[in-house]
């Protein structure tokens, strides 16, 4: 797009407005040469709008809804000469300033496809995913507001999806899968590729290849959906309860955005939040339960066990003696292990006093069968990968891995349990990590700590009341 | 006040030493403050470098390059650690304008501690940055740090566009042509500023322009040494 379109053709015209409908962006993120732009202007194909407004006690970002003075400041710009305001929320996203508009699409919507059948899947649905996935494909064609689906960790929620998306390609209309993290994306990305081989999909992310979103059918991260303004008739929130969808109240913001007026929003979690626990009670938002994992037998109940020096140890970087007494009487010892700890500190100087007698225990050969990740080490990615293919055999991890990475067989520590960084959800979470295979569907979770905390029993309890709720005894 | 860096509330602690100097107040946490690597112990007296020896042998090779040593001495602040890495990429390439206020008090005590010979008869000159540049960010690092100083900042060196040197191997860096122009000849030593001495190729390029057009003397204060 180098040359001044002299008349556009509805092809033309047809292909700009999936790229730009639907979308809120920066001039910067505008692949237009000046000219070209500038007679989009002219033609009302893009329309600016202020990128910064001022309310009654505040400014507000229009891209990201920022309101917090704290992250607004002050510029002496050389592109406009005059010192204004810049937000600094979601400045990685490439920087808002007031001087700049933000431009919308002002021509047609697109026409997207009608599929009549995408889903190349051939796998089948347990009976609780096929209850959930009809649920959320009669929520879409009522055209139910919002929808949620508490499907416990293993419950196989990806493949639950694939009606919904189906149903949605069918109706020849729009669909995004969001998810708070990156990791997610590029996991789920092939499923998807694979699982509508003749549907376009794209994903975005963070330093994704594609920056475009000129597809029917998208995977991105929850930051990304910033960029877009009513452009979806179907958006799944993947994880809703996960950080930091929930923390962060610019992403919240920019997912309803992101919707269209006429659209149904789907919910995905293992762990609501308060919030969305009271409305469930409240009957004001509609839900299904998913109580049973794929594999059919229940999850696994943490045991807890009490380390009286734990401070102690964990001063001078060492398991807890109660870790070790429990190490040799596995129930099978074939299974890797995962350890949670509550810090970055804990994860990296562990490993040492670990290793020796992890080697003497005959659970690892070497140590390089022994890692440990955390959200600052650089080949986290590589770590969990090499893991995966047993390449690893222990690893010692922060929360990191609480959530969205499949192990088939594994046995869970979590060292520290009472940490405030283990709250409720977090310990359903990494409890949730054993037992995912169906070769190996039941796992250890052994949680070390001195003293249980609230949060702890309150984890269990709640593992026990869904295993209840998914008609096994407890 | 909320940290400029993670945005967590900040309690100021009121003494009666805040309440009568009345400080400038931080804009960084204490525990981000932790962050922060102050260069210590022996550096090179040419580049600030941290070494044993008292010229680095990078300076050595530079003096050895170029017959008279076009910059007298950089004096640079803090090491550049991955916490100040983060803050520098935010700060310039990302633009977050404020986040340069974290530096104000540490340049001025710097400034103070080794320049103040400066302040009668010297000028502080930035380091700039090409219009393309300028106009892609919005502001120019070098040009907020000369403004924190107590002396007279004049921008009379201008910038070819070219590749960003950080994208740039160390050799590319060093036999790089010159890309500053002067527009004003100055006969007063000059400091110039930067945010980051690396290979001291850009600086040097810099001095030497201004010595050329009759600067007695060109000093350097970066923020980091690199």
């Amino acid at each position: 797009m180098n040359t001044i379109v002299e008349t556009i053709t509805p092809t033309q015209l047809e292909n700009l407005s999936r790229i730009f409908s639907g979308r809120i962006l920066l001039r910067r993120e505008i692949p237009l040469n000046e000219p070209t732009f500038q007679q989009f202007l002219d033609n009302q194909y893009l329309i600016p709008q202020k990128s910064i407004i001022k309310k009654l006690l505040a400014h507000q970002c229009m891209r990201c809804g920022n309101e917090k003075k704290s992250l607004f400041a002050k510029i002496p710009c050389s592109i406009c000469n005059k010192t204004h305001l810049y937000c600094r929320k979601c400045i990685q996203m490439g920087r808002v300033m007031e001087c700049e508009p933000l431009y919308t699409w002002g021509g047609e919507p697109p026409n997207w496809s009608t599929y009549k059948q995408p889903c190349t899947w051939d796998g089948t649905l347990t009976q609780g995913q096929l209850q959930a996935s009809n649920h959320m494909v009669q929520a879409i064609r009522s055209g139910e507001k919002e929808y949620l689906i508490w499907a416990v960790c293993g419950a196989g929620k990806t493949e639950m999806i694939f009606p919904a998306i189906t149903e949605t390609l069918q109706q020849g209309k729009r669909i995004c899968i969001a998810t708070p993290r990156a990791d997610v994306v590029r996991e789920l990305y092939p499923r998807l590729q694979k699982a509508f081989e003749e549907v376009p999909v794209q994903a975005l992310y963070g330093g994704s290849e594609t920056k475009d979103a000129t597809a029917q059918l998208i995977i991105a991260t929850t930051h990304q959906l910033l960029r877009f303004q009513h452009a979806f008739d179907v958006v799944i929130v993947d994880e809703i309860d996960a950080f930091p969808f929930h923390a962060d109240p610019s992403l919240p913001y920019s997912a309803n955005r992101a919707k269209k007026q006429d659209s149904t929003m789907i919910y995905l979690t293992a762990t609501p939040r308060k919030d969305h626990q009271k409305r469930i009670a409240k009957k004001t938002l509609p839900h299904t339960f998913v109580p049973v994992r794929f594999h059919g037998h229940p999850l696994p109940v943490p045991k807890t066990k009490i380390c009286f020096s734990l401070k102690k140890d964990l001063d001078e970087y060492r398991l807890p003696k109660a870790f070790y007494n429990w190490l040799p009487k596995r129930e099978n010892s074939k299974r890797q292990l995962l350890i949670f700890v509550p810090t970055i500190k804990l994860a990296e100087k562990m490993k040492d006093s670990l290793a020796s007698i992890l080697k003497k225990e005959k659970v690892i050969s070497s140590e390089a069968m022994l890692t440990s990740v955390h959200a600052e080490d650089v080949d986290r990615e590589e770590k969990v990968i090499q893991f995966r293919q047993k390449k690893i055999t222990v690893m010692i991890t922060t929360t990191i891995l609480e959530r969205g990475v499949t192990f088939p067989s594994v046995d869970v520590a979590i060292v520290d349990a009472g940490h405030s960084v283990f709250d409720e959800a977090a310990l359903v979470q990494i409890a949730g990590r054993a037992g995912r295979s169906a070769d190996d569907p039941i796992g250890e979770v052994i949680f070390f700590h001195d003293g249980k905390t609230e949060a702890m029993e309150r984890a269990i309890a709640s593992i026990k009341k869904m295993n209840k709720r998914g008609g096994f005894e407890t | 006040m909320n940290c400029a860096w993670c945005d967590t509330e900040i309690i100021l602690s009121l003494s009666w030493a805040n309440l009568i100097m009345l400080e400038k107040e931080e804009i960084l946490c204490s525990e981000c403050k932790l962050g922060l690597e102050w260069i210590n112990g022996n550096r090179c007296d040419r580049c600030s470098r941290n070494t044993t020896e008292k010229r680095c042998a990078d300076c050595m090779w530079w003096e050895e390059k170029e017959k008279n040593e076009s910059l007298q001495f950089n004096y640079s602040i803090f090491t550049y650690n991955p916490f100040m890495k983060e803050v520098i990429a935010k700060w310039k390439y990302r633009g977050d304008y404020y986040l340069g206020y974290i530096f104000e008090n540490y340049l001025m005590e710097a400034f103070k501690e080794n320049f103040s010979f400066l302040k009668k008869n010297g000028f502080v000159v930035p380091i700039p940055l090409s219009e393309e540049r300028l106009l892609e960010r919005g502001f120019n690092q070098a040009k907020m740090i000369a403004d924190f100083l107590k002396i007279e900042t004049k921008e009379i060196l201008t910038r070819l566009h070219g590749e960003k040197q950080s994208k740039k191997s160390r050799m590319e860096r060093i036999i790089s042509k010159n890309p500053f122009f002067i527009t004003e000849s100055i006969n007063k030593p000059v400091l110039l500023v930067d945010d980051i001495y690396t290979t001291g190729t850009t600086l040097r390029h810099a001095a030497r322009l201004l010595k050329k057009h009759g600067c007695p003397n060109v000093y350097a204060l970066t923020l980091v040494r690199g």
